[in-house]
């Protein structure tokens, strides 16, 4: 056994030393917490969805009304009358 | 859908329910080594742990097969770090000397030296590992682990204090 393991091994039993005891409510505030974030998230996720679900229906809407895809009337030549 | 989401609910509280009842101990003896607090008295430690929990549970839905005790481990480091940098303004430059004995063995360590030394020697994470967790350099997580474990098996004398004492002349 080398001198570097004998060092860790005296590190790791002074490390282990006593353990502390576990507070009976701990996992009833982790969840508490831990529910509240994952509403929070979930929460955020929705508004995200609406937001993106609302921007598409703008998008649609306002296509249809001004139709970007038709070529204006030109404006430069002037009517062609009396052939 | 409503149904769905209640019995995924179940499962999640049961599972973590039995994942807390079996690594809570070990966890919460690592988070009292961090904050170098005595094992009876530790509301550092609890409320860090607490924090790094309820993450877990937060995205347990989403481990998808990862290890639920090493993701808690990590919240705990990274958030042990970051508690740290906010309170001494750096993780390394906090000087141990100066502050109260809190009870703890590792309260003559920085904090820096504390993390690296729980997570190597006490949790078993690999070098590789710890740097890339902490975003330092393999040597200087290995420099450190060196310091620190000299500096555990044999104390430095305690300083002189700072402030001669006037001779009056």
């Amino acid at each position: 056994m080398s001198s570097t393991d004998r060092r860790e091994d005296a590190v790791r039993r002074i490390l282990e030393g006593t353990p502390p005891p576990v507070p009976p409510n701990l996992h009833a505030d982790a969840v508490r917490r831990g529910s509240r974030m994952l509403h929070r998230q979930r929460a955020a996720r929705r508004l995200m969805w609406l937001l993106l679900f609302a921007a598409a229906v703008a998008f649609v809407v306002w296509a249809s009304v001004a139709q970007p895809w038709v070529e204006p009337p030109s404006e430069t030549t002037p009517p062609l009358t009396g052939w | 859908m409503r149904e769905r989401q209640a019995s995924q609910d179940a499962r999640r509280a049961r599972e973590f329910e039995a994942f807390v009842a079996g690594a809570a101990g070990r966890l919460l003896h690592a988070a009292t080594l961090l904050t170098a607090e005595s094992p009876d008295d530790n509301p550092r430690a609890r409320r860090l742990l607490t924090a790094s929990l309820a993450h877990t549970y937060a995205s347990w839905d989403r481990l998808r097969g990862e290890d639920p005790y090493d993701r808690t481990r990590q919240q705990l480091a990274v958030r042990f770090a970051r508690g740290a940098w906010h309170q001494y303004g750096a993780l390394s430059w906090a000087h141990p000397r100066g502050r109260p004995n809190t009870g703890g063995v590792l309260h003559r360590l920085t904090p820096q030296e504390r993390l690296i030394l729980v997570l190597r020697l006490f949790e078993g994470v690999a070098e590789e590992q710890t740097a890339a967790l902490l975003g330092l350099p393999l040597e200087r997580v290995r420099a450190i682990c060196a310091r620190a474990m000299a500096n555990l098996l044999h104390p430095p004398r305690e300083a002189p204090p700072a402030v001669a004492k006037v001779v009056p002349s």
